[in-house]
């Protein structure tokens, strides 16, 4: 039975090619397939709105954030786009109206995470002794990513659409001496266990979430392990090694002059 | 023993006077009619009412952390009120390692440990997003054939995951045999990754830049062979489980979870596909590896319940074995690496990559400043917002079904907990 079924579906969905199976998003499609000129302004303005760069966005990518701001308009603070994933930045206020704009303009229904960024470069403990010979090592200042930050902590989370295929990744900045956000909870209820991972691992309050609690750590475990400040003892009892392994690609002979000449490889 | 039977009975009184009432029968007529088809059932009803007496309301049950059916440690709190579930509490954590942490302190090339051991069923699978991010990150691609290698064993490590699963099920809900044929066709499959990886569960077999081996001398022919084999085996699980008239009974609407629902909770693969959701990240998502090249069909069933996620998984298997021969076919010849540095260095910037892993949709979200490893890297994995579902999903089902529910789900426990 369900053979059946399935081919009548993709037989739909193949002739139907890209076009939509629901009305209002077929013909808002079809608007902006004839006339694109009534599309681009408002993702220009958008991009005005943030530093100004030029935007490399695909089709989709401009036509997910024309919908975002035509919906959350001055609430986008900046947008990019990175190997074809549209990353918006959206003010703290808006968090939880980007998601339900997501859900119902954008017509995202999958939630597929929300999790933390920590910006701030992890501290080079007491010098050279633990820190800056036994771990790979980051650049010291605090940079941001694409689409920029205000601070020191961000949310980050990534909803798609099942019909449309297509998805968005959202950021929004937080307060660094106590982040907080609003909970997506009553619009995706998949957002309770990432929000709960998120308050236990950055310590980010969810406002409106039924029950921050613990969920992979014990309940009497105090600190807030993924933040950059927090000692992986692992590491400083036992320091990272550094590159002794590089091994030869094939077909490639191993050099005798290890890491020196590997250093060198590297700029090659 | 008498609890379970008591509700046995009732059941099977409230599912035939369902029946009867679709037909039009009054509810009298039916205990009637029962009465006279089977007097003993009476004898079930005396235990009923016992257990009403009894009172064993909101009782609290511990489902683990080491019952089978929980694929690890996973600990479910049920509250039960006679044999129904009122509400569950899956605790999970008994497996948390800190990926996310770890990858902070490790090179890009050493990462792949790691994550090898993220979904240790299909653990060549978890390697792709996360090297093909980094490639995207350094603009490096893999040349064809390491490509086609890398889809061919994807494809190998979802055969084998659904094989282990389309035999436990049976299990699971009580049929022993099916297992054997389950761990019995595994077992070719994870020879083939052997052969070609050196590992059979960690097969470490990616690298920045290409695959860390071509593939040994006659292993193309053996996994001819061997697809051969896994479709076999696919008709006896469609004969043996799948036309099984009790596995029906014990599978079909039970756990039903509607399409919106699973997507509102972030579930994926092949149990959103089971509620009828059109969507295959193999097709769907940003192109990866040599999908778009193929030519293969996802597989929908629109019922929602385990049954369907059993015979959704089970129409894969087939598929995927299709899709490697097809691969075989076409498997260009080349160099199985690119150009790539000594030391990995990945440029400065931001990608998120996800793919149809065998539990369903596996990303990563790799943040890169510039250095030799990774400055944050968010681990999405399939079967954490799998089970998320299930204080929504378990809540009014009987404690078998329970068991049912999860088996179906099919959930790996390092994939919760990573």
């Amino acid at each position: 039975m369900p053979d059946e079924t399935d081919d009548v579906e993709e037989q739909v969905a193949a002739e139907q090619g890209t076009a939509e199976m629901d009305e209002p998003a077929a013909a808002e499609e079809a608007q902006a397939d004839a006339d694109p000129s009534a599309a681009e302004p408002t993702d220009e303005a958008v991009d005005e709105d943030a530093d100004g760069e030029p935007a490399h966005l695909s089709d989709t990518e401009a036509k997910v954030l024309g919908r975002l701001g035509r919906e959350l308009g001055e609430d986008i603070l900046e947008s990019a786009s990175a190997f074809g994933t549209l990353v918006v930045r959206v003010k703290p206020d808006a968090w939880r109206r980007a998601a339900e704009v997501s859900r119902t303009d954008l017509q995202c229904d999958y939630l597929s995470f929300i999790s933390g960024i920590d910006w701030q470069p992890a501290p080079r403990e007491g010098g050279e002794v633990a820190g800056a010979s036994s771990a790979p090592v980051q650049p010291t200042e605090m940079t941001f990513g694409t689409a920029g930050s205000a601070g020191r902590f961000q949310l980050l989370a990534v909803v798609e659409s099942t019909s449309h295929k297509w998805g968005v990744a959202l950021k929004t900045d937080l307060d660094e001496a106590a982040p907080q956000a609003e909970s997506w909870v009553s619009v995706y209820p998949g957002a309770d266990w990432h929000e709960r991972e998120c308050w236990e691992m950055y310590g980010v309050t969810f406002e409106g979430h039924p029950s921050l609690r613990h969920l992979y750590l014990p309940s009497e475990f105090e600190g807030h392990p993924l933040r950059k400040d927090f000692p992986l003892l692992a590491r400083q009892v036992k320091p990272w090694p550094g590159l002794v392994d590089v091994e030869p690609m094939p077909g490639e002979e191993a050099t005798e002059d290890g890491e020196a000449s590997a250093e060198g490889a590297a700029d090659e | 023993m008498s609890d379970e039977r008591a509700s046995e009975a009732e059941r099977s009184r409230a599912s035939t006077a369902e029946r009867a009432a679709a037909a039009g029968v009054s509810p009298a007529a039916v205990s009637e009619a029962m009465g006279e088809v089977d007097p003993s059932i009476y004898r079930h009803l005396a235990d009923a009412q016992m257990n009403v007496e009894l009172d064993t309301g909101d009782m609290i049950l511990n489902l683990g952390p080491q019952h089978p059916a929980t694929h690890g440690t996973l600990r479910l709190v049920v509250r039960l009120d006679g044999e129904r579930v009122i509400a569950a509490d899956p605790v999970i954590g008994y497996m948390h390692r800190g990926y996310e942490k770890l990858t902070e302190v490790r090179s890009y090339p050493q990462i792949t440990t790691l994550i090898n051991r993220i979904d240790w069923l299909s653990s060549f699978a978890n390697e792709v997003p996360f090297i093909h991010g980094a490639e995207l990150l350094m603009g490096i691609e893999a040349p064809p054939r390491a490509q086609y290698i890398r889809t061919i064993l994807t494809e190998l490590s979802r055969i084998a995951t659904f094989l282990l699963f389309l035999g436990e099920m049976g299990l699971q809900v009580g049929a022993l045999t099916p297992a054997f044929y389950g761990f019995r066709d595994r077992e070719h499959v994870l020879n083939l990754i052997e052969a070609a990886t050196g590992g059979r569960f960690h097969p470490n077999f990616n690298r920045i830049g290409g695959t860390k081996d071509d593939l040994p001398w006659g292993w193309v022919a053996e996994t001819r062979n061997t697809m051969k084999v896994v479709l076999d085996a696919c008709t006896d699980f469609d004969n043996l489980v799948a036309g099984n008239e009790i596995f029906e009974a014990r599978t079909k609407g039970i756990g039903i979870i509607p399409g919106d629902v699973g997507a509102g909770y972030g579930v994926s693969g092949s149990n959103l596909r089971a509620s009828g959701v059109d969507w295959d990240l193999r097709r769907d998502g940003k192109p990866y590896l040599v999908y778009p090249e193929l030519d293969f069909k996802v597989w929908t069933h629109p019922d929602g319940d385990s049954f369907a996620r059993y015979w959704v998984r089970l129409q894969e298997t087939r598929e995927a074995a299709r899709m490697v021969i097809q691969m075989l076919d076409q498997l260009p010849a080349g160099p199985v690496m690119a150009k790539v540095p000594r030391i990995i260095k990945v440029p400065v910037g931001e990608v998120w990559v996800e793919t149809e892993n065998p539990l369903g949709q596996m990303g990563y979200y790799v943040i890169s400043k510039g250095a030799i490893g990774p400055f944050r890297v968010k681990i999405r994995s399939a079967s954490f917002s799998n089970v998320s579902i299930l204080p929504w999903l378990l809540r009014g089902v009987y404690v078998p079904d329970v068991i049912t529910i999860l088996a179906s789900l099919y959930f790996i426990l390092g994939d919760i907990d990573r």
